[in-house]
């Protein structure tokens, strides 16, 4: 996955509604009324969240004109997940290594 | 080891990393401090280190370079706002392939049971800096990651 691919998965997944709304798809497909329902907000603006998730390839929508339900799709959340894993570890290890300094000026002061 | 703990919450624009070392504040500080010893731990693993400058004082600058495999350099720069042994570092920090996305650095040391607990705040320019910033970090580790975002990724999954 691009970079920017990841950009438009992080910038669409740094809005509770947005991850409300995928939250509730993970349990399967909706409508976009079912998905406005727990929401105080207008259909017009979970319209506008929907396409910032279906660009960002997080859901799909179907064909059916009048339903057209909504899906998780959840490849690109498992790229940023695996991303993120990957980073964690990075600092993680650089952090052991801050220690490993610590631990041996340690060492040098006893001696 | 010690555990390192990240807090990073969706939509804002700061980042907060824990760690625990088992050691008093003195010598913490000195390993984050001192010139000679930042090459070993400041950058990623793989990567060659170098300090470049670190004059180490209020309104002194700072320079690392880190250098992948193929020899390709990847410069980051800041200045030192406050020293204050054995408390506090704050500093800014900007890694020179973003010029412009400077970040606020602040590092806080406490004494915890005769151990050091090491707080780093990283305050970016906005939510899309903070997330740009961790994703070039992937590439040259400088900075900080997703701990909360990976919670509510994985949630989902």
């Amino acid at each position: 996955m691009a970079d920017d691919q990841l950009s438009l998965t992080f910038a669409a997944l740094a809005d509770p509604t947005r991850r409300a709304i995928l939250a509730r798809l993970a349990d399967g497909e909706a409508t976009v009324n079912e998905l406005a329902e727990p929401f105080s907000i207008s259909l017009q603006a979970i319209s506008k969240h929907l396409k910032v998730l279906e660009r960002a390839g997080l859901i799909t929508r179907g064909r059916d004109a009048q339903w057209r339900p909504c899906r998780l799709e959840t490849a690109p959340l498992e790229t940023a997940s695996d991303w993120i894993r990957r980073y964690r570890e990075i600092q993680r290890d650089r952090f052991d290594r801050l220690d490993q300094e610590i631990q041996a000026i340690q060492r040098k002061r006893k001696g | 080891m010690g555990e390192t703990e990240f807090v990073i919450e969706p939509g804002r624009q700061d980042i907060v990393i824990t760690r625990v070392f088992d050691a008093p504040r003195e010598v913490v500080f000195k390993a984050l401090t001192d010139p000679n010893l930042i090459p070993n731990w400041w950058g990623p693993a793989r990567y060659e280190t170098t300090v470049d400058r670190a004059d180490v004082r209020p309104g002194g600058q700072w320079r690392y370079v880190s250098r992948d495999a193929d020899g390709t350099e990847y410069g980051f720069r800041g200045v030192y706002h406050d020293i204050v042994a054995p408390d506090r570092v704050v500093q800014t920090f900007e890694f020179e392939g973003m010029p412009g996305h400077v970040s606020l650095e602040t590092a806080t040391l406490e004494e915890v049971d005769g151990k050091t607990r090491y707080v780093g705040v990283s305050v970016f320019q906005s939510v899309a800096d903070r997330d740009g910033m961790a994703q070039s970090g992937m590439e040259e580790g400088a900075s900080e990651g997703f701990d909360r975002l990976a919670e509510v990724i994985q949630s989902l999954l």
